[in-house]
């Protein structure tokens, strides 16, 4: 059409080559379907900076009547009292205990079901395999938490093994969020251990290695940094957990100094806080903000740390 | 003199007994790994076991057709299924065209050197891993801006879950379009389409059902999630059928956490049996979204 012909005049002057004359004709409505894309992905950096400003803005309010200090190093949490306190670290107590419950079920089971997944099954036993371990991710949370309550606590921690735990406990919480994140550990350490080159089993393998020496001392280490950030995102998610600690764990935000205790998380607070109408504007409303941002800013930490591994391990070989 | 070779061992001497793959260090090692493996399964079979056995009683027709009540006698879970189904799909046509959009943005058209593109692959790869409750009080705080009083309404539940599982969604897109080869692309621009045509009828179609699959699984997960929505005050006493993307809402997931929390056991028991529901849903779709990767998927 026109717009070929016209473009081609001034092109064709001396010193610029002739324009293809197989360029088509233009399309003006690409463009506008170009930049409708673009700002699809534009809105997911809107999401990251709507959720600062969201957890920012409230907090600025909370931290106006409280002072940060007491809010990070105060240890006592009594926000709906009339003499309230804001000190956070029973909550973050709280959450220490069932990640690290979490992580001493989730990193060895995770591994070593990497390892015989990568190291030893074959493909087609792994294809049967991988799919039953990732309905583990897949089953909801509030299900796990109603398990959590009424068979880990309930019945084997305090009928069968005799625990002398009440109706909740971190124990509980944490040892079922700990399979919950067995498939993220388990699935992102795979990968990094299939990435392992096969040249260096064999090379294993002809120094007179068996699969379990080369599964522990070659292909381990080598793949240590998909290891790390798949241990990190369990962390993440550990962090982040809800409906496990809000349903098993209990609400009482107290420091905890024992696994048989129960205690509030961050999230068990946030969640807990929601369930009673808080006022906008009010310090409840803004004391939830404030806890959320304490909890972004820790996963968002240990995201970044898992992500740059994963670089890592991705650039390796 | 005795040359080197002498001190050298022979290539079979270690193998007797602790090198070989049937060493007792290596059975060992090979049995506790398929311990791990085998404890989850456990653990899955016991948790699906005992949640079938302590709801098969109240599994029955009430669950589908009657109102949350006082008594656990007459109680059902007719509002939340259908509040789940409202949420899941204002959350599906919320979520699927934006999420492919920015997935064709990134993987087609944008350019990987600038930065802009990598903060928006590094941004998505963290907000994959943002706690699901920060977006509850993204969507409340949100709410709260535009003045809405009533801040349990469908489209603002969609809106927590849309963008919650959005980073999902564009990953898995990004993954079956780069599985469409190279060669299909050059193809369609040497017979002279654009690039957009070129992405349109060709790379799009032959990417559908890795984006069906990724989807589903997706939509999977805002189906069981209920964090976000605790935030913006699902867990409510709703007796009516949610009708519209304003109306009142609760979902499964919030019915069997309030159901949990009652101290009465004929409440857990519902609270079983509206799980093995929603546990039997999410084995559907998650068996559907299989059937269409197996199916349709085209190997290149």
């Amino acid at each position: 059409m026109t717009a070929v012909q016209e473009k081609g005049g001034p092109a064709s002057a001396p010193g610029r080559p002739a324009p293809s004359p197989f360029k088509g004709k233009k399309r003006p409505g690409e463009a506008i379907i170009i930049l409708v894309l673009r700002l699809a992905a534009v809105v997911t950096v809107l999401t990251t900076i709507g959720i600062l400003l969201a957890l920012l803005i409230p907090s600025l309010g909370f931290f106006r009547e409280v002072p940060v200090t007491e809010f990070l190093f105060g240890d006592r949490w009594s926000p709906r009292f009339a003499d309230a306190s804001f000190g956070v670290l029973p909550l973050i107590s709280a959450t220490l205990w069932t990640t690290g419950i979490a992580l001493l079920i989730a990193v060895p089971l995770g591994l070593g079901a990497a390892v015989l997944l990568s190291e030893y099954a074959s493909p087609r036993l792994r294809r049967i395999l991988k799919p039953i371990l990732e309905i583990l991710a897949g089953v909801p949370t509030v299900v796990y938490g109603y398990f959590a309550l009424t068979f880990v606590q309930a019945t084997v921690l305090r009928e069968w093994v005799g625990l002398d735990t009440g109706a909740f406990s971190v124990l509980a919480a944490g040892l079922v969020m700990g399979v919950m994140i067995v498939p993220t550990v388990a699935s992102i350490s795979e990968d990094a251990m299939s990435a392992v080159p096969g040249a260096l089993r064999q090379g294993s393998a002809a120094l007179g290695a068996n699969r379990m020496q080369t599964s522990m001392r070659v292909v381990f280490p080598a793949a240590l940094s998909g290891i790390v950030a798949a241990i990190v995102l369990g962390v993440s998610r550990a962090v982040g957990e809800t409906m496990i600690v809000a349903l098993a764990a209990g609400s009482q935000a107290r420091v905890v100094g024992n696994p048989l205790e129960q205690g509030q998380t961050m999230t068990g607070f946030i969640a807990n806080a929601a369930l009673g109408d808080s006022r906008v504007g009010s310090i409840e409303y803004d004391t939830l903000f404030a806890v959320g941002l304490l909890l972004f800013l820790i996963t968002l930490l240990v995201n970044f740390i898992s992500i740059r591994f994963v670089r890592r391990f991705r650039e390796a070989y | 003199m005795r040359s080197i070779v002498d001190t050298v061992q022979p290539l079979g001497h270690r193998r007797s007994k602790y090198s070989g793959e049937k060493s007792p260090t290596s059975l060992i090692f090979l049995l506790l790994i398929w311990a791990c493996l085998a404890f989850s399964f456990l653990f899955l079979v016991v948790l699906i076991v005992t949640t079938i056995i302590d709801g098969s009683n109240k599994f029955t027709s009430t669950l589908f057709t009657e109102y949350p009540a006082s008594s656990p006698e007459r109680a059902g879970a007719r509002p939340a299924i259908l509040g789940s189904v409202w949420v899941i799909a204002t959350t599906a046509v919320l979520t699927i065209p934006l999420g492919v959009a920015a997935a064709v943005h990134l993987e087609e058209f944008a350019d990987k050197k600038l930065w802009i593109n990598r903060v928006i692959e590094l941004n998505v790869q963290n907000l994959a891993a943002v706690p699901a409750i920060v977006y509850g009080l993204l969507a409340l705080a949100f709410l709260t801006l535009l003045g809405v009083q009533n801040k349990n309404i469908v489209i603002g539940g969609a809106l927590a879950l849309s963008l919650l599982i959005l980073p999902v969604i564009i990953i898995s897109t990004r993954e079956a379009i780069r599985s469409v080869p190279l060669e299909i692309r050059q193809g369609s621009m040497a017979l002279g389409a654009s690039k957009w045509q070129t992405v349109w009828r060709q790379v799009l179609p032959a990417s559908v059902p890795g984006i069906a699959t990724g989807s589903i699984l997706a939509l999977s997960r805002a189906l069981g999630e209920a964090a976000p929505l605790l935030v913006l005050g699902a867990l409510v006493f709703v007796s009516f059928d949610p009708n519209g993307i304003l109306s009142g809402f609760t979902t499964m997931p919030i019915q069997i956490f309030n159901w949990t929390g009652r101290p009465q056991a004929g409440f857990q028991e519902l609270a079983a049996a509206a799980s093995i529901l929603l546990l039997g849903l999410l084995v559907l779709m998650n068996g559907l979204a299989i059937y269409i990767r197996n199916r349709f998927q085209t190997r290149w």
